[in-house]
């Protein structure tokens, strides 16, 4: 019994050690650069040179902090965001800009301590990468005047002055991508595997429909929305079932899609992406990816927020702005082939030439 | 458009889609089953498969030798089994409660290894169909029963050796005793500790080959949580089964080929809302349940803790 | 005999705090990894402690945490103690908010306090039909829970997903080309008022209200005996008169009904809407299972399942806090959560190996005959 009230004792002593130690949250320093070198491939983004980033304050790192609701090397949605963060580091250099990041944050809750968090912090932008972190900001940016948030993916600032939106016309890639899958499907089969109806998603398979029938206004384009942005093996077989049904051409959406695109490989079926480069997890097969490459709109906000505008400004990706680019796969024997009429449909949608019809 | 449901491709491809998918379900579920039958109830499958499925793929990935990979797979679901099998026979924990912690380590173990050791998204090169000459040209049936990779036929020998075991042998009496009446096996001399080491190491072997026929089989790819709710699904069938292996397979192939169905519907374009197609397998498996009424009792120890009157 | 009273205040209370050293142990095991991390353990769980306790704000954030964790732990403590495994939770928490959220985007005229008090009710009433229909199926068809809850839970998710990018999409959203899955937002006056600056709202102290309710529902009322006789002895209270299909299913349902709440709560107090990426987890944070291991924590007793939800709400808020701080992957905070709960269930042993030492103590105190079966039970049974 004696021996338990030591034990007892011991351990109030500690937490009264532990909280006396610890630092009150304002002072803390600045969270850790994120400097691991990218192990996937980054291949040279085609961006057009954004605005450079007027520095203002030269002095003082520009200090970002994104909260992702997967992983970080999702080959996918949050990959897309990571990774244009990392290339804004290489250009401005790592003394200049600096990120944390908070990933897997599917919790929406916890997303929401996290970026309250941040922004108590003192971080100078705070990126909430994730439609449905939207009603969080919209509590907490007006706690923190100073601070500026950017969401995506949308086009909602809800009238907040520190508030951007950015998202992605992800349906304009996607017309690309079914144009040129249109051209290079032999059987007119071809197959879609997506997530949640919704978003995103919904956005970018709706815009490949459109394109494919664009061109071949008879092929059949098979749809199937899993249910789950996690479950791989559901993807998997919804790839075999689209190929069993005649598909030799297929493309999908979000991060569980890896398993879709290990099926394209094993039957040797095209595969388009999107939302970031997947050449390298089949290089036999895949032909395009639509990558989307948030930098130009980060550099905008940096620069923004830099001479004193803290929001209030939405942006979209796209295929004018260098937001979205079609990515070909250098090793693929059909790549060429649709690439010349890539071009085309590329410049028929920014000059308004070709418009995208969204059910 | 529903009549399409019924030409041959789709039938066969529902069946022979319903197979590949069901295997997964049928390693876990099988081993679930010996754990369940000697009083044991293990939550944390999930976790060993993940575990598993990670083991299999980086042990593939860098060495490349597929055997190797199933063997590391074993090995970790065993390890994962033991710790389980320790704090169930040893410490008496709540099992359904462990049953989560060890799921939540897995998940959160295989994620973290993942990302140390891979960094990214890699495919390798897994277990291929098999070619049997003669058996596979058949039309129709050739598809669907013989032209699957060697995990999947491993998964389904598994059903006869299981229910072999647990009905015709010494040990499978013992195991069942122990999960009937561990008081009264403990009388006549059978350990029930060893027993219940035994299933639940072998439970935990099985689901790492679980996880190993998702990413070197089947997938060929890993990915964080790739599981997504399988090895919740594969404890569920168990019961469907009413432990019995026949009965496990049974509920394996009904939810896999629902699963399998409800992906076609979708691909035919019939119009039926995805989330709605997506409940399918779910919705049917209990009416079916339902529908077939049982009195079929659990192992009467099952969950119970057994310690020795003395 | 005074001396035995006394002392035996103490060792319960040692016994109370058992999960807390469990805790610490695996805590420890953690710092191992953390170091095979080349993260400084002390740094991090410095991090831990103040995310979770170290300011007002983080400890409001605890509570916040906790309250969904109480609210299916007390209703854990119901089906556990009726024999019944609930892992349902899950499902049940995302259909009370699906009641609870209709309601408030539906009565839009009716006056704040009344709307708040029907989405209430509409909560509970959704998870007990989520609950109900399980206990239903074991009752009377003999499906078990396991495999029923576990059914539930993944068609509960996409009755969400349907009706979120459906029937119940926000308006403003159904406008524009990418159909953001969410309802429309709350009105001001039909949200749970919050103690401000923080973001605790009136929800921890209704879940708190409920753990003592649902205390006395189970130790003061006949509905809450019956729920335990079966749950101890289903046969013996076969004989007894009770009519055991009935309070299997009173116990699956009232165990949704909380789960159903705490959905409603969560909407209510801290999101204003519902949102969904799909998953359970998204909306519910694991509650649906962490309120299990949370009412472990507790001893299936609803008072201790206060300091236990607050304990692990504080586990769960101070990891992430130290995941932000350190950068650690979150796959650290999720296995190590896995490490707490298998320590802490684990160390179940010692508090019962101690009962029965203390057990012991009293009878050799009292000179008496050892402790037939019976008295055991009792006193095991004794409300602390």
């Amino acid at each position: 019994m004696k021996k338990f009230a030591w034990f007892l004792t011991l351990l109030l002593a500690l937490s009264v050690v532990l909280s006396a130690c610890g630092t009150p949250a304002a002072t803390q320093a600045p969270a850790p650069v994120a400097t691991e070198a990218p192990a996937q491939p980054t291949e040279a983004p085609a961006v057009t040179e954004a605005p450079a980033a007027t520095q203002a304050s030269a002095a003082e790192p520009f200090k970002v902090a994104v909260v992702m609701p997967s992983a970080k090397n999702d080959l996918a949605f949050s990959q897309s965001m990571y990774d244009a963060l990392l290339r804004v580091q290489e250009e401005m250099g790592a003394d200049q800009f600096q990120f944390v990041f908070s990933e897997n944050m599917f919790v929406v809750d916890d997303a929401a301590a996290a970026i309250r968090d941040y922004a108590s912090q003192g971080y100078n932008l705070i990126i909430a990468h994730g439609s449905q972190y939207g009603s969080s900001l919209q509590e907490i940016a007006p706690d923190f005047p100073k601070t500026s948030f950017a969401w995506g993916t949308t086009v909602d600032t809800f009238g907040q002055p520190n508030i951007f939106a950015y998202e992605a016309a992800s349906q304009e890639g996607g017309f690309v991508n079914g144009a040129m899958a249109a051209t290079l499907s032999k059987s007119n089969v071809i197959g879609v595997v997506g997530p949640i109806e919704t978003g995103d998603a919904k956005l970018y398979v709706d815009g490949f429909k459109a394109g494919v029938l664009s061109v071949k206004p008879d092929a059949k384009v098979n749809v199937n929305y899993i249910g789950s942005f996690s479950d791989t093996a559901l993807a998997a077989e919804a790839a075999n079932t689209h190929i069993s049904a005649g598909a030799d051409v297929l493309t999908g959406t979000a991060q569980m899609v890896v398993g879709a695109i290990g099926k394209a490989k094993d039957s040797n079926v095209l595969w388009f992406g999107t939302q970031s480069n997947q050449t390298s997890l089949a290089p036999s097969i895949v032909v395009a990816s639509q990558v989307y490459h948030w930098e130009g709109i980060l550099k905008e906000m940096i620069a923004l927020i830099q001479s004193g505008t803290l929001g209030g400004k939405s942006f979209k990706a796209d295929l004018a702005n260098g937001g979205e680019v079609i990515e070909f796969n250098p090793d693929s024997n059909v790549a060429a082939d649709a690439q010349a009429l890539a071009e085309t449909t590329i410049k028929g949608i920014t000059d308004g030439t070709i418009t995208i019809t969204l059910p | 458009m529903i009549s399409e449901l019924f030409s041959v491709t789709v039938l066969v491809g529902i069946l022979a889609s319903g197979i590949r998918l069901a295997t997964p379900y049928l390693y876990a579920a099988i081993g679930e089953t010996f754990g369940q039958k000697s009083g044991v109830l293990n939550l944390g499958v999930e976790g060993q498969m993940l575990l598993g499925a990670f083991a299999a793929f980086y042990v593939t990935f860098t060495t490349g030798n597929l055997g190797l990979g199933v063997l590391t797979a074993m090995i970790v679901g065993a390890f994962m089994g033991v710790a389980m099998a320790f704090v169930t026979v040893n410490l008496h924990a709540e099992q359904g409660i462990s049953g989560i912690g060890f799921y939540l380590f897995g998940l959160g173990m295989s994620d973290l290894l993942f990302q140390k050791l891979l960094g990214r998204v890699e495919t390798v090169k897994g277990f291929q169909a098999i070619y049997i000459p003669g058996l596979s040209d058949i039309p129709g049936l050739g598809e669907i029963f013989f032209k699957q990779n060697l995990l999947v036929y491993g998964a389904y020998l598994l059903v006869p050796v299981a229910w072999f075991v647990l009905n015709k042998t010494t040990l499978g009496l013992k195991i069942r005793s122990v999960g009937e009446n561990p008081d009264a096996a403990d009388s006549v001399g059978v350990s029930v500790a060893k027993i219940r080491y035994f299933t639940i190491i072998l439970g935990g072997a099985l689901s790492g080959i679980a996880g190993a026929s998702l990413s070197i089989a089947l997938l060929n790819v890993f990915q964080q949580n790739m599981t997504s709710g399988l090895g919740f699904i594969a404890v569920a069938l168990v019961y469907f089964g009413a432990w019995r292996p026949l009965g496990v397979l049974a509920g394996a192939l009904l939810f896999s080929m629902i699963n399998s169905l409800q992906l076609w519907i979708q691909v035919l374009g019939i119009p039926v809302p995805s989330d709605i197609a997506v409940m399918m397998p779910y919705v049917l498996t209990i009416l079916v349940l339902v529908a077939t009424v049982s009195r079929v009792r659990a192992p009467s120890a099952l969950t119970k803790s057994f310690e020795r009157e003395n | 005999m005074k001396k035995v009273f006394q002392s035996d205040w103490v060792s319960r209370l040692i016994d109370g705090l058992l999960p807390v050293f469990a805790t610490l142990a695996a805590l420890a095991l953690g710092a191992v990894m953390l170091l095979f991390l080349k993260v400084n353990p002390i740094e991090a769980y410095k991090a831990l402690w103040q995310g979770a306790f170290g300011s007002t704000n983080a400890f409001a954030e605890t509570l916040v945490k906790a309250t969904p964790l109480l609210l299916i732990g007390i209703g854990i403590c119901i089906s556990f103690r009726g024999d019944v495994i609930n892992i349902g939770g899950e499902g049940q928490m995302i259909i009370g908010a699906i009641f609870a959220t209709w309601v408030g985007l539906t009565f839009t005229s009716l006056p704040g306090w009344l709307v708040i008090t029907l989405a209430m009710i509409a909560g509970f009433l959704g998870g007990a039909v989520w609950g109900g229909i399980p206990g239903f199926l074991k009752a009377y068809f003999n499906v078990n829970e396991i495999l029923s809850t576990v059914m539930m839970n993944a068609i509960a998710v996409q009755l969400m997903n349907f009706l979120l990018r459906g029937p119940l999409i926000d308006p403003s959203q159904a406008q524009l080309a990418s159909k953001i899955p969410q309802t429309a937002r709350l009105s001001e006056v039909f949200r749970l008022p919050r103690l401000a600056p923080t973001r605790l709202h009136l929800g921890a102290l209704i879940a708190v209200v409920l753990a003592i309710l649902v205390y006395i529902l189970l130790w003061r009322t006949t509905l809450g005996y019956r729920i335990r006789a079966v749950g101890q002895n289903a046969q013996a209270s076969r004989y007894a008169g009770i009519k055991v299909p009935r309070y299997i299913v009173m116990a699956l349902l009232l165990s949704g009904a909380f789960a159903g709440l705490a959905g409603a709560i969560q909407v209510y107090g801290v999101n204003y809407r519902m949102i969904t990426d799909g998953s359970a987890s998204g909306f519910t944070g694991s509650a649906g299972f962490n309120g299990i291991v949370a009412a472990l924590f507790g001893q299936l007793h609803p008072i201790w399942s206060i300091p236990a939800a607050i304990l692990f709400g504080a586990l769960l808020v101070g990891a992430n806090s130290m995941q932000r701080m350190m950068q650690v992957p979150s796959a650290l905070v999720t296995a190590l959560n896995g490490l707490v709960v298998v320590f802490v269930v684990s160390s179940e042993i010692w508090r019962r190996r101690r009962q029965q030492r203390r057990l012991a103590i009293i009878i050799h105190d009292e000179g008496s005959a050892p402790p037939t079966n019976k008295e055991k039970l009792e006193h095991m049974e004794t409300v602390p």
